[in-house]
């Protein structure tokens, strides 16, 4: 801020970094000004025109705020501060015009178009448009373009804004959008036809100022006004991506992202905004028991009674599935450990150790990634890992840092430095490096991908090595929601996984579908859906899903977030801590809440760090032991960005999706 | 105009070894990671090569300066002087049908191509020798009306004379360029009115035809062979 300059803004003095734009400027001075193609967090464009004030003894037009400086204004004659008006006649005619320009060619199908009522053409042609037209031709017309399965076009009402043409090469990285042509026959386009290839690309219906860009998936099935909005936290990646769910009666209409700085900017992957049709499809929406080798629907009672029969004098082993709330993890722990079993939540066999947190969640938070001029990714592929954080890598190797990544190649939308594949390379790394000069920043990524082998905690602590040796923050890059949650509060068992599930007779599983359980042990299953873990789960209790319930989520950056309950749970499907709560009356050993404040009030008693919602605690620094590495090399977590958790699988979207990402991938190979 | 890419397309394209060479050394005009800079004068090149600008032109360029191919399907649907189509083996017309052209009849040389070349712009003659545009103010309105063929302007025309030209191309001359009526150069139409005494003096035609005629490159496509097209800010 060594810039400062003052400025008038409509009589309202204020002082400003000379770096700013005038839209900028006018905002901190509280005035709004309307625009289309003017966005934050794109480059500036100024081709909408929307944008016009007023300089006061500068040219005699009006003057593009989004596009001009203030340090590029004038002073008066005497060294008086510029002054900027923009709401003076001479505004006022320039939006006018600019207006009824911009609706020569949009042909006001607002009845028929799914942006009305959200829609930023349809708002800044009541407050600052006029009511007539003086064209009289005949409106352009335009070819619609085929996406892909999430984005629907109606070209004709575009405004050639371009915003989904810069969020595509600048932030998603893919280079399939443009602007083709000139003057009345300009039109947006995809390279011949092609369909876009980016996991953001549903950002573009949010970045729309228009009804040009609409969501298939959601197309004429809602209006804005009768939806009722939540405000919540996202499940389908570790990141916490903080969204909205729209909702009409009980069933999701849209998911959509909101803005935190901190997290996901304001962007979300596509799995996360389209996997809402996941939530109405393969429901677990009564209690099940399995009689003769055959589920069968039952009562609640009935299935309690009969998990209580199974449990009783058992050895009982609990598994935490990816999506649960640190509640729902709570809950079950405490009923597990009064029966003297445990619980384990590391169903990946990451070799996470729960008591050190700054190895499990690492000390940098996912802003410093902004500012950082190395990034190590060892491995890891945060595209599919997580596509918001893979953006702001991407903005940080615009702004000229150097990616390095170990692992497994992979196209991540921006270069980087392969160092190798395998834990060799991650050896010589550590070697060859050295810290930034000066107070350059470093981040280093850790996947889970290189972490699962039994040489876990060796591997994390030579990556911990690297970090300090570089003098790097270290963000350990979880995949699964509720990870971090229940690492802090211990839902860790001291055996190894499959040791501890072989010697168990009950397992108790909480959501969990992506693990293999033996035949011969009796499963007791708590979820969503009925994906893998329930078919062959012996009493299935359902249960709410992640937008049916408050919880609390902990991100990967050790963020503690409060996700609302959006819309009701199907059928007899019960919140997660409630089967719990009923659960243990049934065993004669109840747990001590009956309600939502007291199990919260119990676990941040015993667990302060879930109490500072979306703050990011500072993790001491404490090294792990070294230990011996194999030679092996790094393999990623994800095969399969689009498929996996149960909400996702259920989704008709993703798996359309997921085909296509594979067509796509075969082909490539084919050409190769 | 909607400008998109013509549906019968080549399956590749290629410089001439020429050709790549000064595009490599065009490339080297701009700073390191500016390279993109040269997409101009490259799409330009591939045009002279072959007429007209394919698909897998814009795609070779696109490539040669790692672009994305939209960026390079950008500027070349930007530009109307970059030609989507394919246009006559001999010889592409640009007829100028801008206001002192158009007063004084471009719209009957327009009539004259219609008639001796296609019904339609941008079309190919049905021989395949000749294809023809209107296009806006080519700056001679002196001379008007005038057309463009190749790189050099026919000026002063009747529609008469331009039937003569058009079957002069046909038959692959490359007339002599400059006014078609007898005329010097710009001086006023009914003679000159003031300084007299210049008159006559000198050559019989005006600098830009006498070099027309020294060179003889009015439809001849540039391959890259030409003298004095060495490049001194390639890098040795």
């Amino acid at each position: 801020m060594a810039d400062e300059r003052r400025v008038v803004i409509d009589e309202v003095e204020l002082e400003v970094d000379g770096s700013m734009t005038l839209i900028q400027a006018c905002e901190e001075a509280g005035i709004e000004i309307p625009r289309f193609c003017y966005h934050e967090r794109l480059s500036i464009a100024g081709n909408c025109r929307m944008c016009l004030v007023e300089i006061v003894g500068g040219p005699p037009k009006p003057a593009a705020s989004c596009a001009m400086q203030v340090r590029d204004l004038r002073p008066g004659p005497d060294g008086q501060p510029p002054v900027v008006k923009t709401n003076s006649p001479m505004v006022k005619k320039a939006r006018e015009g600019v207006m009824e320009f911009l609706l020569i060619n949009h042909p006001l199908d607002c009845p028929i178009c799914d942006q009305g009522g959200e829609c930023d053409l349809q708002d800044q042609a009541m407050a600052y448009g006029v009511d007539f037209s003086r064209f009289r031709e005949a409106k352009r017309a335009s070819d619609d373009l085929d996406l892909g399965p999430l984005v629907e076009t109606h070209m004709t009402r575009c405004i050639s804004c371009t915003r989904c043409v810069r969020f595509t090469t600048e932030v998603a990285g893919a280079s399939q959008m443009g602007q083709t042509g000139r003057g009345e026959d300009s039109e947006i386009t995809s390279y011949l036809g092609e369909t876009l290839e980016s996991n953001l690309q549903g950002n573009i219906i949010d970045l729309c100022p228009v009804g040009a860009l609409t969501s298939k998936p959601y197309s004429f099935t809602a209006r804005p006004w009768e939806l009722s909005k939540t405000e919540t936290i996202d499940v389908m990646d570790a990141l916490g991506s903080n969204i909205r769910v729209d909702t009409k009666g009980r069933e999701v209409m849209r998911i959509m992202p909101r803005n935190h700085d901190g997290i996901n900017e304001e962007w979300i992957s596509d799995k996360t905004r389209f996997v809402w049709d996941g939530l109405r499809r393969q429901r677990l929406d009564t209690p099940y028991v399995r009689e003769n080798g055959k589920l069968r629907v039952a009562t609640w009672a009935e299935a309690l009674e009969k998990a209580k029969s199974a449990i009783i004098d058992k050895k009982i082993f609990g598994l935490v599935g990816d999506l649960v709330s640190v509640e729902a993890t709570f809950a079950l722990k405490q009923l597990i450990e009064a029966l003297g079993g445990s619980v384990e939540c590391r169903l990946d066999q990451a070799r996470l150790p729960s008591d050190n947190r700054s190895a499990y969640v690492g000390t940098a938070s996912i802003a410093e990634i902004d500012t950082a001029k190395t990034i190590y990714i060892i491995g890891s592929n945060p595209r599919n890992e997580a596509p918001t954080l893979n953006a702001r890598i991407r903005k940080a190797w615009l702004n000229g840092a150097e990616v390095k990544l170990i692992g497994e190649p992979c196209d991540l939308s921006y270069e980087y430095h392969h160092c190798g594949t395998g834990r060799k390379s991650l050896k010589d790394l550590i070697k060859s490096e050295t810290s930034l000069a000066g107070d350059q920043e470093s981040v280093v990524i850790l996947g889970q991908g290189a972490i699962r082998d039994e040489d876990g905690l060796s591997v994390l602590s030579k990556v911990m090595e690297l970090a300090e040796k570089t003098g790097s923050k270290f963000l350990n890059l979880h995949t699964v929601a509720s990870r971090v949650g229940a690492l802090d509060i211990g839902a860790v068992a001291d055996g190894e996984l499959s040791a501890e599930i072989a010697n168990a007779d009950v397992i108790y599983n909480l959501g969990a579908d992506e693990i293999e359980l033996p035949e011969r042990v009796f499963v007791i299953y708590q979820g969503s859906h009925g994906d893998r873990g329930a078919h062959n789960a012996d009493i299935i209790f359902p249960a709410a899903a992640y937008t049916e319930e408050n919880g609390i989520f902990v991100n990967t950056e050790g963020r503690a977030q409060l996700s609302s309950r959006a819309n009701f749970a199907p059928g007899e499907a019960k919140e997660n801590w409630a089967i719990f709560r009923a659960l243990s009356e049934e065993l004669s050993n109840n747990l001590p809440f009956d309600n939502l404040s007291q199990l919260r009030a119990l676990l941040v008693g015993l667990y302060p760090n879930l109490e500072q919602i979306d703050e990011v605690p500072l993790n001491e620094w404490k090294p792990l032991k070294a230990g011996k590495m194999l030679e092996r090399d790094f393999l990623n977590v994800i095969s399969d960005f689009y498929l996996t958790n149960p909400i996702a699988r259920a989704s008709s979207v993703m798996a359309e999706l997921s085909a296509g990402a594979k067509a796509r991938n075969n082909s490539k190979v084919a050409a190769e | 105009m909607l400008r998109r890419l013509h549906p019968d397309q080549p399956e590749s394209f290629a410089f001439s070894p020429e050709n790549q060479k000064w595009a490599e050394a065009q490339i080297t005009k701009y700073p390191e990671g500016r390279e993109a800079s040269a997409i101009i004068p490259l799409l330009w090149r591939a045009q002279e090569q072959e007429g007209w600008l394919s698909r897998p032109a814009i795609e070779f360029v696109a490539d040669m300066l790692d672009m994305a191919h939209i960026r390079a399907l950008e500027v070349a649907t930007f530009y109307f002087m970059f030609q989507l189509q394919p246009v006559g083996s001999a010889a592409h017309v640009q007829v100028c049908g801008t206001l002192s052209c158009m007063l004084c009849g471009a719209e009957d040389l327009i009539e004259v191509c219609k008639e001796k070349i296609s019904p339609t712009a941008h079309t190919v003659s049905k021989d395949g020798k000749l294809s023809w545009e209107e296009v806006e103010c080519l700056g001679a309105c002196a001379n008007a009306p005038m057309v463009q063929i190749g790189k050099d302007y026919y000026e002063d025309l009747s529609s008469e004379r331009f039937a003569e030209l058009i079957e002069d191309l046909r038959n692959g001359s490359a007339p002599v360029p400059g006014p078609q009526n007898g005329r010097f150069s710009v001086e006023p139409a009914i003679g000159l009115t003031s300084l007299l005494e210049g008159e006559g003096a000198g050559s019989a035609v005006n600098k830009s035809v006498a070099l027309a005629k020294k060179f003889k490159d009015t439809i001849k496509k540039i391959d890259g062979t030409e003298a004095n097209l060495s490049v001194n800010w390639e890098k040795q």
